[in-house]
């Protein structure tokens, strides 16, 4: 028999990985659904105007083994310096059982943000170890869990600030010189959108006048200098003013902690408590404050409750204060945390226990006090007497030159400060046999005239007296109980174990696209060619992430359809913000600094307006007609009305219901036509890719969530990235960064810490655009669409679909209108959401976009078996609400009101419902195979408001179990 | 069904102004409906006595557990009191928001316009009862 030249390719293929049903399933569900083949079914879905009837110019699809010998050859063009340059970021040892365990595993990775807090206990009790953590550090009441960055995170402090001091104005505000020049920075261009006058100075020269509402300090400075600020902080309350701490956590195991000081709010970047460097992040950043400001607290928080039964339960609290509730009247438009980020630090902390950190913060002090002394005996001067782990050397030019140059050649990085000062930060991975190298680097290839056991006789502590820490840290039993790796295994898997992610089951939550997360694109982050990178090493040192973004963004710009992406924007969220900032910048530099008016449609995502306002824009909306539509006659309306001082029309495409509006391109030429630019909201992208373009159709930014269609995974609750591009003409207005310039002419301004955003995980979507290629990447959208549409039509006669567009079909997720049940049967949105996890599966988004919904959002890579299991759920569920229609089951006490059913409750001797433990416990058969159980019953969500605890209780609460 | 008190005043933003013994000053909450809207309340953020507020302005928000509404001051005026016990029991909203879930007692401006308020009638009206 002859050999066909076809099987001579590995039969393999990313795609038939990625993509959930196989070619004789899509046969199926398009018999169900209609339609003869799925490009039929693809020219009914979308509007015929915006199709993109090209193949995208675009790598043709790699295989998983090619992709990885790709990034593998990438990786070796970066180079792992040791980087002593410090600014926020240092190297640390991630805990091994942490970094399998936590960062590497799908079951912590691909889980969502917290919502369904029965089925999240889990990553819910390690961020509340998280805040508990930065809480009893920075010595302050409330912490949240987490934010995006150090530079955002004093973003946020400045807007709270503002917030709670109340001025009439924006007010002025102060920043110490001696803080990151990245967060001053973010800091200056958060300020300037909103009209907060800063000035940047030296600490002393403070002056707290009417209209001061506070300031920013470093603790400890940039330069490494510890300074105490006890009595700036008493001259700013006694203006009314409120004072921000950007500090360190390990530091603040030494230090009086900024709360014990008088610092109103503290923030800073928890990443060296065991997160790679990554070349900028993801890392987590923390943000904590007094009590009296919990209710302007931004980001997510996570509080203690009770079940039904009076157990204790968490939950994400307070969610009035963010911005999907507030909208325009949000002070903050966070969203994404880090909460992969934040879980492993705050396991950092449980591994090593307070003395475990102390000692290596110790170790650090130390080893840098050698340092100096070392220094000061080669005849160099030491900038500032007062430090931690930081030390800035001075002396002649020619000298500091050599030390540079000296510190290269042994592939070491320094800070470089002028011309006749340099900064070493040391860090958790520095040993004595480093510090002797520096040492030998200062000494300019003389020898030693000393001997290192001489300097550690002779080094003394560098905290100055009156700042050493005397209160404790780390108290809670959870931080002293894990010292063991069995232990901390064992903990690490209980936690996993409570929680759903897309290990055990769908989670078809609406908007937020959970799609595989292929082992292959998660792979690469964790190399150390990615993950030891300083995002300030020399650039020449990154050249393998620089040809990575270049190609990534070439590819993002093709997909989308314009000319320039920035990949900076760290979550959705900094897109919106940074992208309504290149449009603020653009007007600016036409003479249009007055235009900033920003429409936007009642149905977009709260974050939307939130954004705007922080942009310094005011937000019209616009009505939505009866289909969920857009109302073209309104919009054309407010942009006549508005347009001398139109900036923008925010809109999300296709809409935030699912539906693809055939009036976008008429849309996106109202708002040109009036002066306006049209921001594209790229949330729900996975619909468009390879099918139609933003950039062709209108846009002229668009934001996308490489964490929805570009499978960075969710972590549950963050990391994202929230890249964004643009049209030829706001391409000069892209973000900058001060201390790696980007080349960019009429900048907005800075919007993260870091240069490129997070871009450890930039090689997950690098990974999937190459392994899809331009062939298989419109397939996944086209099966994306088809299984929302199949699920759609196999639920009609059991829940009305809300919303639809032309020939009765929605885009890539479906609303289903659950309001009538509440009339009918009692039964609310909330009652179903809750029954569906006892059938094992992650409850839809509920009541977004509409009060009372469920959106449904397969995504292309469930299987047909599960979409037909989750199907199979929705209609028992619906089943279970006839019951109680037709009087067979209790108003009251039925299936629904009471769901979901823990172990606990189960299994109970005493069991007083109408209905059997066995309907309760397994209502499918899928369900006796597997499922995940929901760890509480219900949680009490008025009461953990009404009595806010976000630190660990008391271990004796556990107990007294009701 | 939401409770509709005949004796009260109403705004359609859903607050009630209830007329006291000092003519001059009335008490104003959230109707029984609004209450019943917003699900269980878990903070209600209030002026302090002196406060002024222009017939319509926001004299404070009101926090659910989903939601977040403000809270509309039906006619000008001058807070004589805010009650300070919906700090501790912000549920006496959801109890008895006629009662002790009432949120501040405001000295009128302009006694006309309270004639300006819906009755009791008008308002079941317009939440459809």
């Amino acid at each position: 028999m002859a050999i066909a030249s076809s099987s001579l390719t590995h039969p393999d293929r990313f795609a038939s990985r990625h993509l959930g049903p196989d070619p004789d399933e899509v046969r199926d569900m398009l018999k169900v659904v209609g339609y003869g083949s799925l490009d039929a079914f693809i020219d009914a879905v979308i509007p015929e105007d915006i199709r993109l009837r090209k193949p995208l110019n675009l790598p043709g699809a790699r295989s998983e083994r090619e992709a990885l010998a790709v990034l593998r050859a990438l990786a070796a063009k970066n180079q792992v310096f040791r980087s002593y340059i410090g600014m926020g970021y240092a190297d640390c040892i991630t805990p091994p059982v942490v970094l399998r365990n936590v960062l590497e595993n799908p079951g912590w990775y691909t889980a969502y943000t917290p919502y369904q807090a029965e089925i999240a206990q889990g990553r819910l009790e390690a961020l509340l170890n998280y805040q508990t953590m930065v809480s009893d550090l920075t010595g302050l009441e409330v912490a949240n869990a987490s934010l995006l960055d150090e530079g955002t995170a004093a973003a946020e402090a400045m807007h709270l600030t503002a917030a709670a001091t109340n001025h009439d104005g924006p007010g002025t505000y102060w920043i110490d010189i001696g803080c990151h020049p990245q967060t001053i920075a973010v800091v200056r261009t958060r300020a300037e959108a909103v009209g907060i006058q800063v000035t940047v100075a030296d600490p002393k020269s403070f002056t707290f006048k009417p209209g001061t509402i506070g300031c920013l300090v470093q603790y400890p400075g940039t330069e490494g200098d510890i300074q105490d600020f006890r009595s700036l902080a008493e001259k700013a309350h006694g203006a009314g003013a409120l004072v921000s701490a950007a500090t360190d956590l390990l530091a603040l195991t030494l230090l009086t902690p900024p709360g014990e000081w008088g610092a109103d709010i503290a923030v800073g970047n928890s990443q060296r408590f065991g997160v790679p460097l990554g070349y900028g992040g993801p890392h987590a950043a923390f943000f904590a404050t007094k009590d009296a400001f919990k209710r302007h607290l931004p980001g997510r928080i996570i509080g203690v409750s009770k079940d039904r039964a009076g157990r204790p339960g968490l939950r994400m609290a307070l969610q009035t204060r963010e911005q999907h509730i507030r909208r325009e009247k949000a002070t903050s438009n966070v969203c994404t945390a880090q909460v992969l980020l934040a879980v492993t630090a705050s396991m950092y902390a449980v591994y090593h226990g307070p003395e475990g950190i102390k000692k290596i913060a110790e170790r650090v002090h130390g080893l840098t006090a050698i340092l100096a002394e070392g220094a000061r005996r080669l005849g160099y001067k030491i900038g500032h007497a007062a430090f931690f782990d930081t030390i800035v050397i001075e002396g002649d030019e020619a000298k500091i030159k050599e030390v540079v140059a000296g510190a290269k050649r042994r592939r070491i990085n320094l800070r470089p400060l002028g011309a006749t000062r340099v900064g070493v930060a040391l860090d958790e991975t520095v040993g004595l046999e480093d510090v002797e190298d520096l040492a030998q680097v200062l000494a300019l290839g003389k020898p030693l005239p000393f001997k290192l056991d001489d300097l550690i006789a002779a080094a003394k502590s560098a905290i100055p007296q009156g700042l050493i820490r005397t209160s404790p840290y780390l108290t809670h039993p959870v931080f002293h109980r894990h010292r063991s790796e069995t232990e901390m295994l064992r903990y690490l898997k209980q936690l996993e174990d409570r929680d759903l992610s897309l290990t055990s089951a769908m989670i078809p939550l609406g908007s937020c696209t959970m799609k595989l997360n292929a082992t292959t694109e998660m792979i690469p982050v964790t190399w150390p060619e990615f993950g030891r990178i300083h995002p300030f090493a020399p650039r020449d040192q990154a050249q393998g992430y620089t040809d990575l973004f270049r190609q990534l963004e070439e590819w993002l710009a093709e997909i989308t359809g314009f000319s320039r992406v920035s990949l900076q924007p760290n979550a959705g969220s900094q897109g919106e913000f940074a992208g309504l900032l290149v449009i603020r910048a653009y007007h600016r530099a036409h003479g249009q600094s007055h235009r900033t008016t920003c429409l936007i449609p009642q149905s977009a995502h709260g974050t939307n307006p939130a954004s705007a306002v922080l942009a310094g824009m005011n937000v019209v909306v616009v009505k939505t007609d009866a289909q969920g539509n857009i109302d073209v006659a309104d919009l054309t309306a407010k942009a006549e009305e508005h347009k001398d001082t139109l900036a923008a029309l925010m809109v999300t495409y296709p809409s935030t219901h699912g539906v693809f509006e055939a009036s976008i391109r008429e849309i996106c030429k109202i708002v040109h036509a009036q002066g306006g630019q049209v921001y594209m909201d790229g949330a729900n992208m996975n619909a468009q890719v390879g099918l139609c373009r933003p950039g062709d159709f209108g846009a002229d930014v668009c934001h996308l969530n490489l964490h929805k269609t570009f499978c960075i995974p969710h972590g549950g609750g963050g990391p994202g990235m929230g890249p964004i591009g643009v049209a030829a003409h706001l391409a000069n207005h892209l973000p900058d960064h001060p201390v790696v310039p980007l080349g960019v002419s009429e900048s907005c301004g800075t919007i993260s810490a870091g240069p490129w955003g997070s871009p450890s995980i930039l090689p997950i979507s690098w990974a999937y655009i190459a392994m899809m290629g331009k062939e298989d990447l419109p397939e996944a959208t086209k099966l994306a669409m088809l299984s929302a549409n199949y699920i759609a039509r196999r639920l009609a006669g059991h829940y009305d679909l809300l919303y639809a567009g032309k020939n009765g079909l929605i885009a890539h997720e479906c609303i289903l209108d659950t309001r009538p049940f509440k009339q009918s049967a009692g039964v609310e949105v909330e009652d179903i959401a809750k029954r569906i996890i006892d059938y094992g599966f992650h409850p839809p988004t509920v009541s977004f976009p509409v009060a009372g919904t469920l959106m449904v959002e397969p995504t292309e890579s469930e299987p047909k078996v599960e979409l037909d299991r989750f199907c199979d759920a929705l209609i028992a569920i619906r089943n279970e609400i006839r019951e109680i229609e037709r009087g067979e089951a209790d108003r009251e006490d039925n299936l629904l009101t009471n769901s979901p059913h823990p172990l606990a409750d189960l299994l109970a001797d005493e069991w007083k419902h109408p209905y059997s433990r066995e309907r309760a416990a397994f209502p499918s058969a899928a369900t006796r195979a597997h499922k995940v159980w929901p760890t509480v019953s219900r949680i009490d969500g008025a009461y953990g408001d009404r009595n806010l605890v976000c630190t660990c209780p008391p271990i004796e609460s556990y107990a007294t179990v009701g | 069904m939401a409770n509709v008190p005949a004796d009260l005043s109403y705004t359609a933003e859903h607050e009630y102004v209830k007329t006291t013994g000092d003519g001059s000053v009335v008490q104003i909450g959230i109707t029984d409906y609004a209450q019943g809207e917003l699900g269980d309340v878990v903070y209600v953020d209030l002026p302090k006595a002196g406060a002024t507020f222009a017939k319509g302005a926001v004299f404070g928000t009101i926090e659910a557990v989903k939601a977040v509404s403000d809270l509309y001051c039906p006619v000008a005026g001058t807070v004589v009191e805010s009650n300070g016990a919906l700090e501790q029991d912000p549920a006496a909203v959801n109890r008895e928001p006629y009662g002790g879930g009432w949120m501040i007692k405001l000295k009128v401006k302009d006694q006309a316009e309270l004639k300006g308020l819906l009755n009791a009638a008008a308002y079941e009206k317009q939440i459809g009862k």
